[in-house]
């Protein structure tokens, strides 16, 4: 079952470019953003994108790498998780 | 209601330094219909289903983990009792043909171990339950990723003294059979055992299970220590409510990993063992949840109440999240796999005698704990004998995964390696208890059973 929406988590310090590089990442993986939430929470930066990636051109695995090496680039932890899993932990 | 970003970030958090995880699936798999007095053609039919299973296993379970984001660290396979599978063969090297086909299908597949070597004895054994378990020190000495148990009482049947008697002495061969006893960490003895128990050593697909089945055990107590810990001074009434909340989530996942992989491998989904099982690593302790809870160590008065309240909230949490909670689903405090439990042990908090106590509210049992290579066989027995007890009375899960370590005594270490630690060796009463399980028979099972 490749993953109909994920969220993609992106933490750490605040810089010039998270958002532009992630939505552009995704954009070229074919990736739809759907959603994004953004705050500085204990001075840490956090994002979470949620994406439509039924059109990605590669596999959430792959997609992760990518976001991953992106990630690691900008000295960022960057997360790829299933709605699925997010929402059986989060709703009832 | 959309998600929040806090509820998403929650769930990440968890996973990044909370070491929460999917610990173990474990495909169950039926191996009856393979029986053949033959046991080289028993051994090579067995070792063909499981590569072929399991090397199925690994490779879903990597492709779920990498689709929905959530890491599966253990890929294990359990079968039907293996006493039964070699019922017709008379040949007293059955058990060991079989041992080593099993250990080479788990190498070839990638499975890290495959359980159920072992056999129920809990009123008395046939002739090829005395085989498997004689085969046991060599069968578990020789193999790498084989496990073996016994179940030696039932709350319904009593328990079988003789059994454990005998059992005493194998411990001991079988903690000479490889390096620092690490043969006796690959074998739990059992009172009601359960028959979908994804965790290891005691894993075995049960009489009562369709042709396969798959099991799934969380790992949490990262998660519930983080939890816990961002509440210092609530009462114990809110804590229970806040553990529960958490374990509803973690269960929720776990279940959905479940029905996920089952699907993929077209099996059953069996059950999630909502268990709380610690690692080595920093954080993921079941001690360190209860340090936070406020016992200054493990050991402390007030443990019991503790563990009581963890387990309690544990299996609430986990029972509203999930119809197909199962297998052990307690609260694992093995000595030598949790860094709270081994620092409690090295301080002096926590000895033999109260762990016994604490496991009488906890499913799991006596767990992976080392004791000196001297002890003697009647002493391991006694040990055994005493936590079954609290298992046959309470109608409940208890187990014993004991290592005596050659050459060490009270207050020396011993290295496992991996997920199974590194143990302090603890001190053994002195006192003997040979003449009791000299005696042997059987204790009768309690009178709560006769409620038909």
């Amino acid at each position: 079952m490749p993953a109909e929406r994920v969220f993609v988590v992106v933490l750490g310090a605040d810089q010039k470019g998270i958002i532009a590089r992630t939505s552009t990442l995704l954009y070229e993986k074919g990736a739809n953003i759907e959603d994004v939430q953004q705050k500085i929470m204990d001075g840490t930066f956090v994002m979470t994108l949620l994406a439509d990636v039924s059109d990605c051109n590669c596999d959430t695995a792959g997609l992760r790498d990518s976001l991953e090496d992106l990630g690691a680039q900008m000295g960022l932890t960057v997360m790829v998780q299933a709605e699925s899993v997010i929402k059986a932990m989060q709703r009832v | 209601m959309p998600i929040g970003l806090e509820e998403v970030f929650e769930t990440a958090e968890m996973i990044l330094f909370e070491n929460y995880d999917i610990r173990a699936v474990t495909l169950g798999v039926n191996l009856k219909d393979l029986v053949h007095p033959d046991p080289h053609r028993l051994a090579q039919a067995a070792n063909q289903r499981l590569s072929k299973l399991g090397s199925r296993l690994a490779a879903e379970a990597q492709a779920v983990s990498e689709s929905l984001g959530v890491p599966i660290v253990n890929k294990r396979l359990s079968i039907t009792p293996a006493a039964w599978l070699i019922e017709p063969c008379p040949d007293k090297e059955a058990p060991l043909i079989l041992a080593q086909a099993l250990d080479e299908a788990a190498q070839k597949a990638g499975i890290d171990f495959v359980g159920g070597f072992g056999a129920w004895v809990q009123k008395g054994a046939t002739k090829a339950d005395r085989r498997l378990m004689e085969s046991l020190p060599q069968a578990l000495g020789s193999t790498q990723r084989l496990c073996g148990f016994l179940n030696l009482a039932t709350t319904r049947a009593g328990m079988n003294l003789d059994a454990i008697a005998r059992l005493g002495e194998l411990l001991l061969e079988m903690s000479s059979a490889a390096p620092r006893g690490i043969a006796c960490a690959k074998f739990v003895a059992f009172a009601n055992a359960p028959e979908d128990n994804p965790f290891m050593a005691g894993a075995f697909h049960g009489p009562g299970e369709a042709d396969a089945a798959l099991n799934v055990g969380i790992s949490g107590p990262g998660v519930v220590r983080g939890v816990v810990e961002r509440h210092p001074d609530c009462d114990l009434t809110m804590l229970s409510e806040i553990i529960r909340r958490t374990v509803f989530k973690i269960t929720r996942a776990g279940e959905l990993v479940g029905r996920e992989l089952a699907s993929r491998l077209g099996v059953e989904f069996g059950v999630v063992d909502i268990s709380l099982a610690p690692t080595t690593a920093i954080g993921d302790s079941v001690g360190r949840i209860l340090q936070a809870m406020g016992l200054e160590q493990v050991g402390a008065p007030g443990t019991t109440a503790a563990l009581a309240l963890l387990i309690d909230a544990v299996k609430k949490g986990g029972s509203m999240a999930s119809g197909r909670v199962g297998g052990l689903s307690g609260t694992f405090i093995p000595v030598s796999e949790d860094l709270g439990m081994i620092e409690a042990v090295e301080c002096g908090a926590l000895g033999l005698e109260k762990l016994e106590a604490m496991t009488a509210v906890c499913s799991v049992g006596l767990d992976m704990f080392a004791v000196p290579g001297d002890t003697p066989s009647h002493a391991l027995a006694a040990i055994i004998a005493d936590e079954l007890a609290i298992g046959m009375v309470n109608h409940k899960t208890t187990g014993v995964r004991v290592v005596p370590v050659p050459g060490l005594t009270a207050g020396d270490s011993v290295d496992f390696g991996g997920l199974l630690g590194r143990a302090p060796v603890m001190k053994v009463n002195p006192f003997s208890g040979e003449r009791f399980i000299r005696r042997g028979g059987c204790l009768p099972a309690p009178l709560s059973a006769l409620r038909n």
